[in-house]
């Protein structure tokens, strides 16, 4: 397989909590090639989110950046202006986050919050961007988006919600699409149907996704590539359809037999869930483990597993 | 169901219908129609209102004197809610350094009486209508300033915001397009009881003389006038004092009214846009 220039190029990016507290991200480095969809998979508080944030630029404080680079393209994100790094967000790196119940202005008319995408990026006037603003609901399948433009976030079922995010991240055409666990707030169903049309409009846009879940099946269905992360640290990359069947690393073992799976029972009723700490070895993780260690100290204790 | 809100618009409207058409409705000329011959005639079929002591028509004087005081409360309440609005905002949406000197300048406007402020602004200015405006515009923003501050904070933590900055949204169009939407309702609600308090400072400082300056009529001064006369002609106060009275409690109920209406929350809890539920 040809290797094209990656889209988004991390290299050893870490992030630190105030200005000399822990690491939160002890340096993670991932390609994103055009086109491509990589899976980003860790449990709660592996550093994911964060990961998305920082190559939006978004961290919050005392989260910051503390070495590394983050190249789009050519050119290294984490040395551009402001102004400069502003108008790339939503252009051409969008993200679309978790809470679609949140992250819609409460009292702006949704066909307003898609169309303000078209004036702000495109210079577009109104009445042009409103009428551009129901095709985006339409592609993104809102039933009459006509009508459903005038609608307000709170007249709308979570699901629609989710697709009205979707066409704003995806209204002017990203490169790179952050989703930052996009269907966890949705019942199942409902899911399915987002990462379907996710999947079909930046296949058909050649848009490259950043996904991050923890939902396995999710990153299964949808994505090429997979990173697996755990407390701030990229432990394992491989393709999708390798990494479940050959995890390499002991704690994606861990993680992948630590499914819930229907029907599975053994004699004498059902089987328990397993926890990731029954089966991770005791060096790579435990509770006698410390959180914050040294780099160094962390990677011999990987090492050692 | 919405009583106070119709009743607070009839109040304004009326004020307002009578301000614009004056001319129209005033039976006679607010100043110049004076005659000592019939003056402080109780109300009758010619002077609905009576006359004051100058034998001026009192519902002419009251019709006219509605242009200023409007006018006053209406052009000095923008300019509060401007300065409130502009300062509260970008002092909790960007906080720091700039937050601690709106913060400490607020507190200095709220310990200040902000009528003996107005006065020492006008002592300055000297007397006249645009010194008015001045005065009352600068002295009254510090409630505004504090519920925009407020909003602010909580607002600007909240994920759509998070959502706009990576949609590419600056500073200026997160705070005009995701913020100020948002706490329009308060500041509209604080703006419209910020008249009415416009409108009642207008008429202190009139009443005390350094406000609108006779002949021409505000209701200050027509008060002033009428100070004297309270035993013997009564309704030469009474009418503009109900005036008053009227505008203000009309701009308050209006206030409240309009808060609900804007909420798009109370839409649908009235039903009217439920159809577009999925």
């Amino acid at each position: 397989m040809s290797n094209p220039d990656p889209l988004l190029s991390v290299r050893d990016l870490r992030v630190k909590l105030g200005r000399h507290g822990a690491h939160i991200l002890h340096g993670i480095s991932l390609d994103i090639l055009p086109g491509e969809t990589y899976g980003l998979v860790g449990e709660s508080g592996s550093g994911k989110s964060v990961t998305g944030l920082s190559i939006m630029g978004l961290l919050k404080r005392p989260l910051n950046v503390a070495g590394g680079s983050i190249h789009y393209q050519d050119q290294n994100l984490l040395k551009l202006s402001r102004r400069a790094r502003r108008d790339l967000r939503g252009d051409r790196i969008a993200m679309i986050f978790q809470e679609p119940m949140t992250a819609l202005n409460p009292v702006v008319s949704i066909g307003n919050q898609i169309a303000e995408m078209f004036v702000i990026h495109r210079g577009m006037g109104w009445t042009e961007a409103r009428l551009r603003a129901v095709e985006a609901l339409d592609s993104v399948q809102v039933p009459s988006p006509a009508e459903r433009a005038r609608a307000y976030p709170h007249q709308l079922s979570g699901g629609m919600r989710q697709r009205v995010m979707i066409a704003i991240a995806l209204a002017c055409r990203p490169d790179l699409l952050i989703a930052d666990e996009p269907t966890t707030a949705l019942d199942v169903t409902v899911q399915a149907g987002v990462l379907k049309l996710i999947h079909e409009l930046c296949t058909a846009e050649g848009t490259a996704v950043l996904l991050v879940s923890h939902d396995l099946g999710v990153i299964a269905n949808m994505c090429q590539r997979v990173g697996v992360m755990d407390r701030g640290r990229l432990i394992e990359e491989q393709d999708t359809a390798a990494l479940f069947s050959n995890p390499l690393h002991p704690y994606t073992r861990g993680l992948l037999a630590a499914r819930p799976r229907l029907g599975s029972r053994v004699e004498g009723g059902r089987k328990r869930l397993t926890e990731l700490d029954e089966i991770v070895p005791d060096g790579a993780r435990g509770h006698d483990a410390p959180t914050l260690v040294t780099p160094r100290g962390r990677r011999e204790a990987r090492v050692a597993a | 169901m919405r009583f106070n809100f119709v009743f607070g618009l009839t109040l304004v409207t009326i004020v307002v219908l009578g301000a614009i058409f004056a001319p129209l409705l005033a039976p006679f000329h607010p100043i110049m129609d004076a005659d000592l011959m019939s003056s402080q005639l109780p109300p009758d079929g010619v002077h609905l209102m009576g006359t004051d002591n100058q034998g001026r028509d009192v519902l002419s004087r009251v019709l006219y004197g509605a242009r200023v005081s409007l006018m006053v409360g209406v052009v000095s309440q923008i300019i509060n809610s401007t300065i409130g609005a502009a300062l509260g905002i970008s002092a909790g949406y960007f906080g720091g350094r700039w937050d601690d000197f709106v913060n400490g300048l607020t507190n200095v406007m709220l310990a200040i009486p902000s009528l003996v402020f107005a006065l020492a602004i006008m002592a300055v200015l000297g007397p006249g209508l645009p010194s008015l405006l001045i005065a009352l515009g600068l002295t009254n923003w510090s409630w505004t300033c504090r519920i925009a501050r407020s909003s602010t904070l909580s607002l600007k933590s909240q994920s759509f915001v998070l959502a706009a900055k990576s949609a590419g949204f600056g500073d200026w169009n997160i705070m005009r397009t995701q913020i100020l939407p948002n706490i329009v309702g308060p500041l509209l609600v604080i703006g419209t009881l910020g008249i009415g308090s416009a409108v009642l400072a207008e008429a202190a400082l009139s009443f005390l003389g350094i406000g609108i300056r006779p002949p021409t009529p505000s209701w200050g001064n027509m008060l002033t006038d009428a100070r004297e006369l309270l035993r013997s002609a009564p309704w030469a106060a009474i009418f503009p004092g109900l005036a008053i009275f009227a505008t203000v409690l009309g701009f308050n109920l209006l206030g409240d009214g309009l808060r609900d209406m804007l909420d798009p929350h109370m839409r649908t809890a009235r039903g009217d846009a439920g159809a577009a539920r999925a």
